[in-house]
């Protein structure tokens, strides 16, 4: 039995993080970006999450938002809470802000050689942040920050400190981006594509080390990324969102081997894949993602979609189909995507 | 170059950028050997995937072949013309056969021409077509790339990444080649546009009769298109043999590593995936090892392999492998079915 997802069916233990509602939207010349339409989950302690979405689809700015990171002008958080440790961050002050901002959230990106100041060595950015948060002294700090190296693999972390990012490669200046990240110990950790721009051997090297460090230090993470390979082997629930929206929702085995969005089932068809033979002829969705300026009104998927009905011009809410497994569509048909190919 | 069905025969293919010193007087101090001998072939109507991360040779191979970028040794034969010392008409003449697609729809198309312009582009500059020919071929390539013709005075600003991408296509069209070397022409594009743009490139193959040379990181994408595969490691293939023995069976460590790197959108099968994890990082093309390019990640180097490097040696028909270890592994297998044979 299906029904509309509320407040109170919230009965689980305490998430550590739990958006509500986030709107979040850009003032441009062109008109208002909707970037994020109404978009509500959580994160369970110790668990990750990936988020999956295309270009457009607001994973991203979700996600800065979370952060409050949003540049005010042109962006503006338009309403929501975000709910942390028992603050809403929306609400805490900008001194408030930076004080969990860092240390208790931490956040990676996809490209460090625009995240890390080039014109810094890597020690003394590490440094920075661990003064900042740890109140501790120069002496103490650099050795929190070789420590730091030392648990992301870095060779010889204490000449590494002196280094600056661009000696050193794609992969070393991801990695010290993590050690900046975790030096303070978060229970969160948002990561931004941060394996997207590195080669696949490095990806791997660089997902053993989250993982590890996972498990060592108990974090949630928030893994947010495009690539659909990746999150089957990491994430515990997965999020697909499209056009500001998530569209489903749910374990990671339910979204991909039963997953009950069009949109959803269309990516999983449309990748190569080395678990189907090689001469399948891929299913592209075909036409292209919305306007997020001139949003017309029902689902925003429906122009893509093949099981579209009349019915669809009516906005879908999020729908929960079974535990934890929800999906925002009015057909919500079954489809199994490898059988597909046999 | 004797084999009637070859279209491009490339052999000892060596691209070394110089690096050099001083601002008055410049001396060579070491060379980047981005390319560092490298050989196959590509047979009419088929495609030849070319894979490799970053640092590979594989971009520099494919620019080389093109006559974009200057080879410092080794042949290219096209079309069983050896391609060496042309001049510009010799080259022009070339660009009617052979065409290349980029990666970034967005930096290969000129912000400031329609694409009508930017398709009619090599038709003005090759041909002498009239105003109305041109505007019929316009519209057929737009047709060819299922773009809606009435685009044709549109801007590529205007345009999503997947309708630049299919003007890129339709461009390298224009000229009606044979051959086409596609630089990774769908990693730039959302995932759900990838699959677009995939179909059409296999559609027009069997369409206009092309062969294509499908430059990628992406080994799944590869492995989908292309019928025989060449892995690229820091300037050499290491491996090359057919797409389905590729995947099936890889043998050199190298491509081992980089097929366990692959991520399915399976969960079970991701749990069981066997893990190899590189250690290190890269050796600059600068400064490559003595022996195997590979031996200093490789999980299963052996003294020979610090000394020596490898050729590329036919494992099994067609099976093309780089490595000492496999080299002598596949030997034994040999001699002992010529033992069999010579007892029957």
């Amino acid at each position: 039995m299906s029904r509309a997802l509320n407040e109170s069916d919230r009965t689980t233990g305490s998430p550590i993080l739990r958006i509500q509602d986030l709107h979040t939207e850009f003032v441009t010349e062109y008109g208002v970006v909707k970037a994020v339409n109404g978009v509500s989950f959580e994160v369970a302690a110790g668990e990750t999450l990936g988020i999956v979405g295309e270009s457009g689809s607001g994973k991203t700015v979700t996600m800065l938002s979370v952060m409050r990171l949003i540049e005010s002008p042109p962006g503006r958080i338009a309403s929501g809470e975000v709910h942390f440790n028992g603050d809403n961050l929306l609400e805490l002050s900008n001194r408030e802000m930076r004080q969990i901002r860092g240390s208790k959230i931490a956040m990676i990106f996809q490209d460090p050689l625009t995240s890390l100041n080039p014109v810094f060595s890597i020690g003394e950015q590490l440094t920075e942040a661990i003064k900042m948060h740890l109140r501790v002294s120069n002496k103490e700090a650099r050795e929190h920050a070789v420590e730091a190296l030392a648990q992301v693999g870095i060779p010889d972390p204490v000449q590494a400190l002196d280094f600056f990012p661009h000696q050193f490669s794609g992969g070393m200046r991801q990695r010290a981006m993590i050690a900046m990240a975790i030096s303070c110990n978060p229970s969160l950790l948002i990561a931004d594509e941060p394996t997207t721009a590195l080669d696949v051997t490095v990806q791997e090297q660089l997902l053993q080390l989250v993982d590890d460090l996972r498990s060592q230090l108990n974090m949630s993470i928030v893994w947010i990324t495009h690539d659909l390979g990746v999150i089957a082997g990491l994430a515990d629930r997965v999020v697909v969102m499209y056009a500001g929206e998530i569209v489903e929702s749910g374990p990671t085995d339910m979204i991909f081997e039963n997953s009950r969005h069009p949109y959803t089932q269309g990516l999983l068809r449309s990748i190569p894949r080395l678990d189907v033979p090689r001469d399948k002829r891929l299913i592209p969705i075909e036409g292209t993602p919305p306007d997020l300026i001139h949003m017309t009104p029902g689902c925003q998927f429906a122009s893509r979609c093949r099981y579209r009905l009349e019915q669809c011009e009516e906005h879908p809410p999020l729908v929960e189909l079974d535990t934890e497994h929800a999906s925002r569509c009015w057909v919500n048909p079954e489809a199994t995507i490898v059988s597909d190919y046999a | 170059m004797s084999d009637e069905t070859l279209i491009l025969k490339v052999e000892n293919l060596q691209v070394h950028f110089p690096i050099t010193r001083g601002i008055v007087l410049q001396r060579q101090v070491g060379s980047v050997k981005a390319v560092d001998g490298i050989g196959f072939s590509i047979h009419r109507g088929e495609t030849l995937g070319l894979v490799g991360e970053s640092g590979s040779g594989k971009t520099t191979t494919g620019l080389a072949i093109a006559q974009l970028v200057k080879s410092t040794g080794g042949q290219v034969w096209f079309e069983g013309r050896l391609l060496e010392g042309l001049d510009q008409s010799e080259r022009r003449a070339l660009y009617q056969h052979m065409q290349m697609i980029f990666q970034d729809p967005y930096a290969s198309l000129n912000p400031r021409m329609t694409i009508g312009n930017v398709i009619a582009d090599p038709l003005r500059v090759h041909s002498e077509m009239g105003s109305h020919a041109l505007k019929d071929r316009v519209r057929e390539l737009l047709e060819n790339v299922r773009l809606d013709p009435a685009l044709v005075n549109r801007y590529p600003h205007q345009l999503s990444g997947g309708q630049r991408q299919r003007v890129g296509v339709a461009r390298s069209l224009a000229l009606g080649p044979s051959f086409i070397i596609c630089d990774e022409p769908v990693s730039a594009l959302d995932v759900s546009v990838q699959a677009q743009i995939l179909n059409l490139l296999e559609d027009l193959q069997r369409e206009l009769n092309l062969t294509y040379l499908f430059i990628s990181h992406d080994l799944a994408v590869v492995r989908h298109i292309s019928n025989r595969v060449a892995v690229m490691y820091l300037g050499k293939i290491v491996e090359l043999t057919d797409s389905d023995q590729l995947y099936a069976e890889p043998r050199h460590p190298y491509t081992q590593a980089l097929l366990a790197a692959v991520h399915t959108p399976n969960p079970r099968v991701e749990r069981q995936r066997q893990r190899v994890v590189l250690s290190g990082d890269l050796p600059s093309p600068a400064n490559p090892p003595v022996g195997c390019n590979f031996c200093t990640r490789c999980p299963v180097a052996v003294d020979i392999c610090f000394e020596v490097k490898p050729d590329l040696h036919e494992s099994s028909a067609g099976h093309w492998v780089a490595c000492h270890l496999v080299e002598q592994e596949y030997a034994g297998l040999r001699s002992q079915d010529e033992e069999v044979i010579d007892i029957g």
